[in-house]
C-alpha cells in the first residue's frame, strides 16, 4: 500500500515539502533515502555546505547540484589560526569561483571560512553573479581593496559584506567610494579588519542612503567623534561595532554620542571599543539594557568600569571579554547576567610571565553557578583546579562548547598539583551534550580514557601538550562515536592509534597532528592503504624520505575526500 | 581487521635494530604480529632500561619540540614530555644523532615510555574494552608517583622563570623550519608558536596595546607577543611569514630570510653563479644585496618602500609592515630615501 503511495507522489509535491527541511544534515538525509528522492532533492537544493574544500571537487558539486543559489565553504584547518599552517598551503577559492561561475549564475551568496581569496576571484564574483547579494569572508586573505572596489563597483544588488577578521591587503581606503550613488540596498557590512582609513565622507553618504541597513562594523581606524553621525544616520541599526573608543573628553563630544545611542532604539550588539577609555563608556549606558551581544575584547578598561557597565545589560546572552574582568567582575555577571549563554575571557598579556589580573578557576565558577543557561565557554586563565571543572560540570550539565586554555603547558591543579585528568573527566562525564571540546593544563592518557568512554556526542576535540602514549589517542578515536574534527599538537601520540583507528578517519572531516611523534613510514602506509583519505605531510625542512624512517614528521593533515589527491600541494607538502 | 594488526608490528621490531628499516617490519606475515608483539615489547623494555642514563638522541627534527621544553631547568624532569621524546630514541637510538642542545630529555623519560609500555600490553589493540581498561590503570598507577616526584619541579620551574623573563624569543616556525639545527640557549622559557591559541588579528592589536600602556623593563620594545609580517619574494610563488620580534638584529632576520627562501632561489642559482644551498653563508644575503641580485625591502607606516638596514632595528621592528625581497633593479632609488627618513626621524 506504502509502495504504490510513493510510486505515484508527485514531485512537486516531494519538492514542496523538502523545501521545509533546511539543514544540511536533514536533507543529506533525504537524498539517501531511495533514488527517486535523490534525484528530487538534489535538483531543489539551494544552499550547499562544504567543510572541507579538498573534500569534493568544483564540478562534482555542480554536476550533483544545479539549482545552488547559496554556497559555504570552508578551507584551511583550524590551527591555521595560530600560525601553524605555512603560507601557500592552499584552499584557493578561485577554481571554485571559476566553476560557478557558469554554473550557476543565478548565485546570491558565497561563505568562506579560511580561504585565500585572491582579487581575481572577487572580480570573477563579481562579475559573474548578478544577483549576488552575500559575501562572508571569515579568517580569509590574499585579496586586497583593489578586489573589494570591484565588488562595490559591480554588485548590485548586494545586500552584505562581511570581512570579520580577515587578512585584506589594505592599499586604499576609497574602495568604498566604488559603490555607486544610486546603490542603496546594503544590509550589513562588516569592515572591522581592516587596517588604514576608510573614506569617511563616502561611509557616511553609504549609510544614509541605505534605509535597510542593520549592521555596521567598523574598523579602528574610525575616530570616535564621526561615530554620532554615523549613528544618526541609522538609527535602525541592530547591530554596531565602534572603531578606537578613545578621545580626550570632551563633554560635547560625550553629550552628542550619548543622544545618538540613545536614538538607536533597536540595538541589540555592540563590538569594537578598541583602546577604550573609561570616559566615553556612560555614552552607551542608554542601550545596554537591550543588549543581548557584547563584544569587548579589546576593550583595555579595567574590573570596575567593566563591572559597571556589565551590570547595566540585564538580557546579555553573549559576552566577549578581556581578563580584566577578573573574578570579581565574572561575580558580577553571574548576580546580573541570568540570561548569558556565552561568555570568552581572552587574555590581555599572553606572554606575559606573571598573572597580570587577578581572573582565576573561581571566576569560571561564579558563572557556571550563576547563569543558568551558559552552555558556550571560552576562558583563558593561569589557574585552574580540578575541584573547579567538577564543580564546572555539576553546575553546568547542559554545557556544549568548552574551551579550557590555561597559559602554561602542562600546568597541573594548583592546589593538588596532580593533572586535570578528573576534572575534565567530570566535564565530559556530566555535559552529555557537549560538542566542543579543548583541553590544555597537566594531562594524562587517563583524561582520554574518560573522553573516549563518556564524550559521545562530542564532534570537536582540540589537544596540545597532553597524553602520554599511544592509548590515549586510542580512547578517543574509537570511544568519541559523533568525533568530526580532531586536532593535536605536541602530544606523545605516534603510529599505532592512528593505523589501528585507520577506519575512523574516514567517519571523521579532518584529523591534523603537529609536533607528534608520527613516522612518516606510518604516513605513507595510511595514504595507501586508505584511497579515500588525503594523507598530508607538511615539512618545511625538506623530504621526509631524506630523513631516517622513524623520525616523526612535523605537520600531519589527513582527511577525507571523494575528489582524490589534490592538485595545487606546494613542495612543502608530501601526499 | 587483519591491517591494524600488521601495522603494529613494527612497535616491537624496531627494537630488533633501529637501522633496518621499517618498511621491511610491515612486508613480515601478520599472523605472527600478535605474540611478537608482546615478547619483543618485553625484550625490548629491558634494552631500553639499560641504556637510559643521558642518553639524548633526538633527530635534529625533535629540537624544536625540545628548545619549545619550558618545564624545568636543563637537567631537570618532564615526565609528560619523555614518553614521545623515548618513543623516538626508542626507534632511533643507535643512529647518531646530534646532541640536542637542551638536555631536558633525561633517563625518567625513557622509563616512563617503557613502563606504559609494560602497563599496557602490546595486545591492547586485538581486545578492545576489557584488556584496555587493566591496562590503562597499569599505565596510570606507574604515572602517579613518577607524577608527584617531579611535581616540585614544574614549581621549581615557575620560580626559574623570572630569572631570565624573555631570553629566547627566537623560536620562530620559520626560523627553525627554515633551519633544523636550530639551538636555543637553555632557557627555562622559550615561546612556542601558536601557543597560547589565539588569531594573529587579536594577538597584534593587543601587542600595540601593551607597546602603548606598559613601560616595564623587559627591554624590548613593543613589550610582548609577536609580530607577524608577510615577506615576499619576486619570482617565489607564494609568500612568508616571520615574527619579527624573534629575531634581535639584522643579521638574525636576513640569515633566517636566506634559509627560507634559498629554496626559491635554488633554481636560479646556476644562472647567478651563487653556490648551492649547503653553502648559503649567515651573510648570504647580504652578499646577494651587494651582488644586486636581490635586495631586501620593507614598507613601513607611511606606505613607503625602504632598503632593510638603514635604520636601528628598535626603529625597523616598530615600523615595519611587510617586507619585500625585490631584483636590485628595481630597488635603485630605495636608498636615498631611507636616509631622508632616517634624518626627519632624527
Amino acid at each position: 500500500m506504502l509502495k504504490k503511495m510513493s510510486y505515484s507522489f508527485p514531485e512537486d509535491v516531494l519538492e514542496h515539502v523538502f523545501s521545509f527541511v533546511t539543514t544540511h544534515k536533514d536533507r543529506n538525509a533525504i537524498s539517501l533515502v531511495c533514488k527517486s528522492w535523490y534525484e528530487v532533492e538534489r535538483w531543489c537544493r539551494r544552499r550547499v555546505f562544504v567543510g572541507n574544500c579538498y573534500a569534493v571537487s568544483p564540478v562534482m558539486v555542480t554536476r550533483r547540484f544545479p539549482e545552488v543559489r547559496s554556497v559555504e565553504l570552508k578551507g584551511k584547518p583550524h590551527f591555521a589560526d595560530f600560525n601553524l599552517v605555512p603560507e601557500g598551503w592552499g584552499a584557493y577559492v578561485y577554481p571554485w569561483i571559476e566553476i560557478m561561475s557558469t554554473s550557476y549564475p543565478w548565485l546570491e551568496e558565497i561563505r568562506l571560512k579560511r580561504m585565500v581569496v585572491s582579487d581575481e576571484s572577487l572580480e570573477l564574483i563579481s562579475k559573474s553573479f548578478k544577483n549576488f547579494k552575500v559575501l562572508v569572508l571569515s579568517s580569509c586573505e590574499g585579496f586586497s581593496t583593489v578586489g573589494l572596489a570591484a565588488i562595490a563597483a559591480n554588485c548590485r544588488n548586494l545586500r552584505e559584506l562581511d570581512l570579520r577578521e580577515s587578512e585584506v591587503d589594505d592599499l586604499s581606503g576609497h574602495w568604498l567610494s566604488h559603490f555607486p550613488d544610486t546603490y542603496s540596498s546594503l544590509v550589513s557590512l562588516n569592515i572591522s579588519c581592516l587596517g588604514s582609513e576608510v573614506s569617511f565622507s563616502a561611509l557616511e553618504r553609504l549609510v544614509g542612503r541605505c534605509p535597510n541597513l542593520r549592521t555596521l562594523r567598523l574598523n579602528r581606524a574610525v575616530p570616535l567623534d564621526r561615530l554620532a553621525s554615523l549613528l544618526r544616520r541609522a538609527p535602525q541599526l541592530v547591530e554596531f561595532g565602534t572603531g578606537a573608543y578613545s578621545a580626550e573628553l570632551r563633554l560635547d563630544v560625550l553629550s552628542t554620542l550619548d543622544g545618538a545611542f540613545s536614538s538607536c532604539k533597536e540595538l541589540k550588539s555592540l563590538s569594537g571599543f578598541w583602546d577604550m577609555v573609561p570616559a566615553y563608556l556612560p555614552a552607551i549606558y542608554s542601550v545596554c539594557s537591550g543588549l543581548t551581544s557584547l563584544n569587548l575584547s579589546y576593550a583595555t578598561i579595567q574590573s570596575p568600569d567593566l563591572i559597571k557597565l556589565v551590570g547595566r545589560c540585564l538580557n546579555l546572552q553573549s559576552l566577549w571579554v578581556l581578563d580584566y574582568i577578573e573574578d570579581s567582575g565574572l561575580e558580577a555577571i553571574a548576580a546580573s547576567c541570568k540570561d548569558l549563554q556565552e561568555l570568552r575571557v581572552f587574555p590581555s598579556d599572553p606572554f606575559g610571565v606573571e598573572p597580570n589580573v587577578s581572573l582565576t578557576d573561581q571566576g569560571l565558577v561564579s558563572v557556571s553557578e550563576g547563569c543558568p543557561r551558559l552552555h558556550s565557554v571560552l576562558y583563558f586563565c593561569r589557574q585552574m583546579s580540578n575541584a573547579a571543572l567538577v564543580a564546572v560540570a555539576r553546575n553546568r550539565p547542559n554545557m556544549t562548547r568548552f574551551r579550557l586554555c590555561i597559559i602554561e603547558p602542562r600546568t597541573p591543579d594548583y592546589l593538588t598539583l596532580e593533572p586535570l585528568d578528573v576534572g575534565f573527566g567530570a566535564i565530559v562525564e556530566h555535559c552529555k551534550e557537549l560538542r566542543r571540546l579543548s583541553l590544555s593544563g597537566l594531562l594524562t592518557d587517563r583524561v582520554f580514557e574518560y573522553i573516549g568512554t563518556y564524550a559521545k556526542k562530542l564532534e570537536m576535540l582540540s589537544v596540545a601538550f597532553a597524553g602520554n602514549t599511544d592509548l590515549g589517542l586510542h580512547h578517543v578515536m574509537s570511544g568519541c562515536e559523533s568525533l568530526r574534527k580532531l586536532e593535536i599538537r605536541d602530544c606523545p601520540f605516534g603510529d599505532k592509534a592512528i593505523l589501528a583507528n585507520a577506519a575512523k578517519l574516514e567517519t571523521m572531516r579532518s584529523l591534523w597532528m603537529s609536533s607528534c611523534s608520527v613516522s612518516f613510514e606510518a604516513c605513507k602506509l595510511l595514504g595507501q592503504k586508505m584511497p579515500r583519505l588525503n594523507v598530508e605531510v607538511i615539512d618545511e625542512s625538506g623530504p621526509p624520505d631524506s630523513r631516517p624512517q622513524d623520525c616523526p614528521v612535523e605537520k600531519l593533515y589527513i582527511y577525507r575526500t571523494v575528489a582524490g589527491p589534490r592538485f595545487d600541494t606546494p613542495t612543502f607538502v608530501w601526499t | 581487521m587483519s591491517i591494524p594488526l600488521q601495522e603494529h608490528d613494527y612497535i616491537g621490531l624496531s627494537e630488533i635494530s633501529s637501522m633496518e628499516k621499517v618498511s621491511c617490519k610491515i612486508s613480515s606475515s601478520p599472523s605472527s604480529s600478535s605474540s611478537t608483539l608482546t615478547t619483543e615489547e618485553n625484550t625490548k623494555n629491558n634494552t631500553t632500561t639499560t641504556t637510559t642514563p643521558t642518553n639524548n638522541n633526538n633527530d635534529t627534527s625533535l629540537n624544536l619540540k625540545e628548545t619549545e621544553l619550558r618545564l624545568g631547568l636543563p637537567g631537570s624532569h618532564s615526565p609528560e614530555r619523555k614518553p614521545a621524546l623515548s618513543s623516538v630514541s626508542i626507534f632511533g637510538k643507535d643512529n647518531g644523532y646530534p646532541l640536542s642542545p637542551l638536555k631536558n630529555l633525561v633517563s625518567g623519560a625513557k622509563r616512563g615510555f617503557s613502563d606504559a609500555i609494560d602497563g599496557s600490553n602490546g595486545n591492547w589493540v586485538l581486545t578492545m574494552n576489557g584488556k584496555t581498561e587493566v591496562d590503562f590503570t597499569k599505565g596510570g598507577v606507574l604515572y602517579s608517583p613518577r607524577g608527584c616526584n617531579l611535581q616540585p619541579c614544574v614549581t621549581k620551574e615557575v620560580d626559574a622563570l623570572p630569572q631570565s623573563p624573555k631570553p629566547v624569543q627566537e623560536k620562530n616556525k620559520n626560523k627553525v623550519s627554515a633551519s633544523n639545527e636550530h639551538s636555543a640557549a637553555p632557557a627555562a622559557k622559550a615561546q612556542v608558536v601558536g601557543w597560547p591559541p589565539i588569531r594573529s588579528f587579536r594577538k597584534n592589536t593587543m601587542a600595540s596595546n601593551l607597546a602603548k600602556s606598559c613601560d616595564d623593563a623587559e627591554g624590548k620594545s613593543g613589550g610582548s607577543g609577536c609580530l607577524y609580517v608577510k615577506v615576499s619574494m619576486d619570482g617565489a610563488p607564494y609568500l612568508r611569514k616571520v615574527d619579527l620580534k624573534t629575531y634581535n638584529n639584522y643579521k638574525e632576520l636576513s640569515s633566517a630570510l636566506e634559509k627560507m627562501f634559498s629554496c626559491f632561489t635554488i633554481g636560479q642559482c646556476g644562472s647567478h653563479g651563487l653556490p648551492g644551498r649547503d653553502d648559503l653563508s649567515e651573510s648570504r644575503l647580504m652578499d646577494l644585496l651587494h651582488g644586486s641580485e636581490y635586495v631586501l625591502t620593507y614598507e613601513d607606516r607611511d606606505d613607503d618602500w625602504m632598503l632593510v638596514g638603514d635604520v636601528p632595528w628598535e626603529m625597523f621592528t616598530e615600523t615595519c609592515r611587510r617586507m619585500r625581497i625585490m631584483k636590485g633593479s628595481e630597488a635603485i632609488g630605495l636608498a636615498p630615501r631611507a636616509v631622508e627618513k632616517c634624518k626627519s626621524r632624527d
